[in-house]
């Protein structure tokens, strides 16, 4: 059973789709439940994952499956190989968690052609899940693509206003950057069989990362990785698809958007672009942190003016997951496995806003902020739940924001990004600006706006959805041990693994000599 | 003279040339029938014609491994020829199942259109097989002179008789540059043998700088890139497929698509092994200008015929990166590509069979508002399709691709598979179109679509198939045409 379990995690939701292409399309309330109940086993599969205590001793890779796949003679190899260890497990068990409540979301936000949204859900499931575990570099890419397919659809069937020009640009957007990235993992790949790795390991990474590519060859490969990647973050200057592909998705799709494909361009940064090519790594890392920290401030700025909320927390993502990169580029455990935990938040936090902004647009089937005002008055459930997520965005000391930046901080400031997170500390407080006077304007103040005054608080389901939510904003927040004890191996062996590539690489430069002598 | 005889009659061998023997008996079969047959009843026939392409697929398979030369070095059905005469089997086949119901629907039960497709078939057959210029010569003749009558066959419509007449008159005018080329090379080694050719040239390097030689291969290539449909030689592609009956086009797209590449690939890589640095920079130029072409030109069509057949331009583009790459993963790649192509654009134009109402007004973005939900089945099948044209994994335009775009690299040649990528994302926008108003938008009130036809359907369940097949598990195929390569 253990040997496979990561297989049946991956497929189990795409045999659910199959299950579910086959319901006839009327049954809507069977099709949201069934799909809650495939989503929901999924993460119970999951979860084995998350008690296991081999990833407090060991960094490696477990549960590993290779299985070849595609062979023919001597052109090619590529295998079946999923694994998982500390830097992808909690963001597994995150895609498999959120599943569900993104599920729940859409009960009545979801009215017309329910089967394909479900189905369409699942196949997106299947695809993240494959996406994280992939470790064979060509099996990452085929997962990689597919999870655009169930997205695009997701945003330009179900979505808002401008959905057929988000859903386009979503699409092109993301598949510009991964076609580059596909030029440039072809190009590794003969390059490693050249230097003579054994050809039935295929596209592995774990072979790709003992490669010591020239520095000529990592400039190049290193940029298209990290364009393709900062693309998905999104990073500045190449963020400008997520504000639309966020505001016109439905809620579900928000939700998942944020919390678990965003992760896919950082958590490629860290198992892909950075050990590859640590040296060009070294390079590009003053230019990357760079962008970061105007991703943090722009998008903390940008975020302030906005006057829809969901545009507002779509542009506080871009903030956000500045903050992860900054703390990645750091290089360092602190700043590592701050940026890894703050995906998770980002994911949790930013999932919770969006759930949230949902449920006032499902009432008012509006979302500016100068419709709302004095809602705190009648709706009170509501109101703590939006506060406790608003604060664990903001980063408030006791939620799981403050661990996360707060090690960044720490990390990117030890590091060689000292005057970097100078800057990026600036953003903490825009964030705290732009979130606090938002939720001034919608939830305080008098309750002016007729059509507000008959708003219903939020109903069993949807506060049920959100309590998971709320427990790991505080677990997190109160004891992040439980992620950081079985992170770290896998960052400290990354870390050690880049740095020492590094090393090597700087000791090369500064005596060439002696390296000829040798 | 008794003595000559015997000789040629040694060298006959038709086992070589039995694949369109077959195909060309039952053309003829067929045409006798009809003439015993009531005017309109035509599916015996193109039930025939599905029997004498199963026939021939098993007749040509026995040269599978088992290479049969003939005809004194002219002809040969070798691993080469099999593969494709497999692809263009497929083709004829996909053709065949949705024309039945579409001819009569437009008026046209012709019972000779199955043998022209047949005939056509196996002068495609002839190019892949032909070892000597001038058998490759004949198959282009006997492949293009059916499908100029094909192009004209609804001789009562303007566009049908344009898209005829123009097929024609360029085709015949490239035709004479290939001749001519031949010509010269001719003139040059003093054999039409392709393998003779490509001995005298490695024999006398002299010659292979001679003005004589690069003028031959330029003319030569003239003729091919022209039947390719490749820049700068694609002009006739948007009106021909356009005024041709759908599954004409159809057919035109894959079919001598993939004969003529047949043909350029052994031509070059045997004949013209010593001129590759020549040919290579000119393919090089034009691959790209293909690509570019087709694909930025699609952008702007609004008939889903007219944005298909530019888009076939283009991917004659992304099969032309494999030859210019120029070795074994490209060039095993171009077959695995034109399988894969004529999977997915064969099931696309099986699509528009149906989906077109008579007299094909319905061909338009705008006619496909809301089709997805309408006709879920049909709408499932082009998103497939139009993802595997897009090149989006798990299908087969992506697995082509990929052999395609990493024999570039492996060569070398990385801006070229950059560009080539590059365009692959301006494709998008235009095959995402038609997912955009297959779903994303309302359907047209007063509308009806045409039914289901049994042909059509089949045709489309064998091209999803084909796609996934060679999407998921593609090992098997590309194996195959990795021996299929010399």
């Amino acid at each position: 059973m253990s040997e496979h379990l990561l297989s049946l995690m991956t497929f189990f939701p795409l045999l659910g789709m199959i299950v579910i292409l086959f319901i006839p399309r009327e049954n809507d309330g069977v099709l949201k439940g069934l799909t809650f109940v495939i989503t929901l086993i999924t993460f119970f599969i999951s979860l084995p994952l998350a008690f296991d205590d081999v990833f407090k001793t060991s960094g490696g890779m477990h549960y590993t499956e290779f299985v070849k796949w595609i062979s023919i003679g001597d052109y090619f190899q590529m295998n079946y190989n999923l694994g998982v260890d500390g830097i992808s497990l909690w963001l597994v068990l995150l895609t498999t968690f959120i599943m569900p409540i993104a599920v729940l979301s859409t009960w009545q936000a979801v009215e017309k052609n329910t089967k394909g949204f479900m189905a369409l859900l699942l196949l997106l499931e299947t695809a993240m899940l494959g996406a994280f575990l992939a470790l064979d570099l060509f099996l990452f890419y085929v997962f990689w693509e597919l999870m655009l397919i169930p997205m695009y659809f997701l945003i330009g069937i179900w979505g808002g206003k401008r959905r057929i020009y988000s859903a386009i640009k979503f699409f092109i957007y993301t598949a510009v950057g991964s076609l580059l990235m596909l030029v440039a993992i072809i190009f590794v790949y003969y390059y490693a069989l050249k230097s003579g790795q054994p050809f039935e390991q295929g596209f592995s990474i774990s072979h790709f990362y003992q490669l010591n590519i020239p520095a000529a060859y990592q400039t190049w490969l290193f940029l298209a990785f990290a364009f393709s990647f900062a693309i998905k973050v999104p990073m500045f200057p190449v963020h400008t698809w997520l504000p639309d592909a966020h505001t016109d998705a439905p809620t579900a799709g928000s939700v998942i958007l944020a919390a678990i494909m965003l992760k896919m361009g950082t958590y490629g940064y860290v198992r892909f672009a950075m050990p590859l090519f640590p040296e060009a790594l070294h390079q590009f890392t003053p230019f990357l942190a760079t962008l970061a920290v105007i991703g943090i401030i722009y998008g903390a700025l940008v975020a302030m003016v906005q006057e829809d909320v969901k545009r507002l927390v779509a542009y506080s993502s871009v903030s956000h997951l500045g903050f992860v990169m900054l703390g990645v580029f750091a290089l360092n455990i602190q700043g590592m496995s701050g940026g890894m935990i703050q995906m998770i938040n980002h994911g949790i936090s930013t999932g919770a806003l969006f759930l949230i902004v949902g449920f006032i647009y499902e009432r008012r089937h509006t979302r500016l902020i100068t419709d709302f005002g004095g809602l705190a008055k009648q709706m009170p459930v509501f109101t703590t739940i939006f506060m406790i997520a608003m604060l664990s965005s903001i980063g408030l000391p006791g939620t799981n924001g403050f661990v996360g930046e707060f090690l960044i901080m720490v990390g990117a400031f030890e590091g060689e990004l000292r005057w970097f997170t100078i800057v990026a500390a600036s953003g903490v407080i825009f964030a705290a600006v732009y979130m606090l006077w938002m939720f001034q304007r919608v939830m305080f103040g008098e309750l002016k706006n007729p059509a507000n005054q008959k708003l219903k608080d939020l109903s069993v389901r949807e506060v049920v959805l959100m309590l998971p939510l709320l427990l790991f904003i505080f677990w997190i927040g109160v004891y992040p041990n439980t992620f950081f004890e079985k992170m770290n191996p896998a960052l400290d062996q990354l870390i050690n693994q880049i740095k020492g590539k590094q090393q090597v690489a700087v000791v090369e430069t500064i005596n060439p000599v002696q390296h000829k002598i040798d | 003279m008794e003595n000559l005889v015997q000789l040629a009659m040694q060298n006959v061998n038709f086992a070589a040339i039995m694949p369109s023997l077959v195909l060309c008996c039952f053309g003829m079969a067929i045409l006798l029938i009809n003439v015993f047959m009531p005017r309109g009843k035509t599916t015996s026939a193109s039930l025939i014609s599905i029997i004498a392409l199963l026939v021939t697929a098993v007749v040509s398979l026995q040269g599978w491994n088992n290479p049969q030369f003939g005809f004194a070095g002219h002809v040969a059905l070798d691993n080469f020829a099999t593969f494709f005469n497999m692809t263009f089997l497929l083709a004829a086949g996909l053709t065949i199942l949705m024309s039945d119901d579409y001819l009569r629907r437009e008026g046209y039960p012709i019972g000779e259109y199955y043998p022209l497709i047949l005939f056509s078939t196996a002068g495609a057959m002839w190019m892949a097989s032909g070892t000597d210029l001038m058998t490759i010569f004949l198959g282009l003749e006997v492949l293009s002179i059916s499908l100029y009558i094909l192009a004209g066959l609804f001789r009562h419509q303007l566009q049908s008789n344009e898209a005829g007449l123009k097929y024609f008159l360029l085709g015949a005018f490239s035709t004479g540059f290939l001749l001519y080329g031949i010509a010269l090379l001719y003139g040059v080694a003093g054999t039409t043998n392709v393998a003779d050719i490509g001995l005298y040239l490695s024999a006398h390097p002299a010659m292979i700088g001679n003005p004589m030689t690069v003028a031959g291969m330029l003319l030569m290539s003239i003729g091919f890139l022209f039947k390719i449909a490749a820049a700068p030689f694609h002009m006739w592609t948007p009106d021909v497929y356009q005024g041709a009956p759908t599954p004409v086009t159809a057919f035109m797209s894959a079919g001598p698509k993939a004969a003529a590449f047949a043909a350029l690939m052994r031509v070059f890589i045997l004949g013209l092994a010593g001129l590759q640095s020549e040919w290579t920079s000119l393919l090089w130029g034009l691959a790209i200008l293909t690509m570019i072409i087709g694909n930025v030109t699609a952008i702007y069509q609004t008939n889903l015929k007219r944005m298909l057949a530019y888009s076939s331009i283009a991917h004659a583009g992304y099969a032309l990166v494999g030859l210019v790459a120029a070795n074994a993963v490209g060039v095993s790649g171009i077959l695995f590509y034109m399988l894969a192509y004529t999977f997915m654009n064969l099931g696309a134009f099986a699509v528009l069979v149906l989906a077109g109402k008579k007299g094909e007004e319905n061909l338009t973005l705008e006619g496909f508002s809301g089709f997805g939900f309408k006709r879920p089945f049909l709408g499932v099948a082009m998103t497939i399709f139009m993802l595997s044209l897009m090149g989006i994994p798990p299908t087969a335009g992506f697995a082509g691709k990929f052999y395609i775009f990493a024999g570039a690299i492996k060569s070398g040649y990385i801006w070229l598979a950059i560009i080539g990528v590059l365009n692959s994302a301006v494709s998008l926008y235009y095959y995402l179109r038609v997912i955009v108003y297959m779903y994303f938008k309302d359907p047209q009130e007063d509308y009806s679509w045409v039914s289901m036809h049994t042909g059509a359907v089949v045709s489309i369940v064998i091209a999803i198939v084909g796609v996934l097949y060679l999407g998921i598990i593609p090992g098997k195929i590309m194996e195959m045409a990795k021996l299929a390569i010399f």
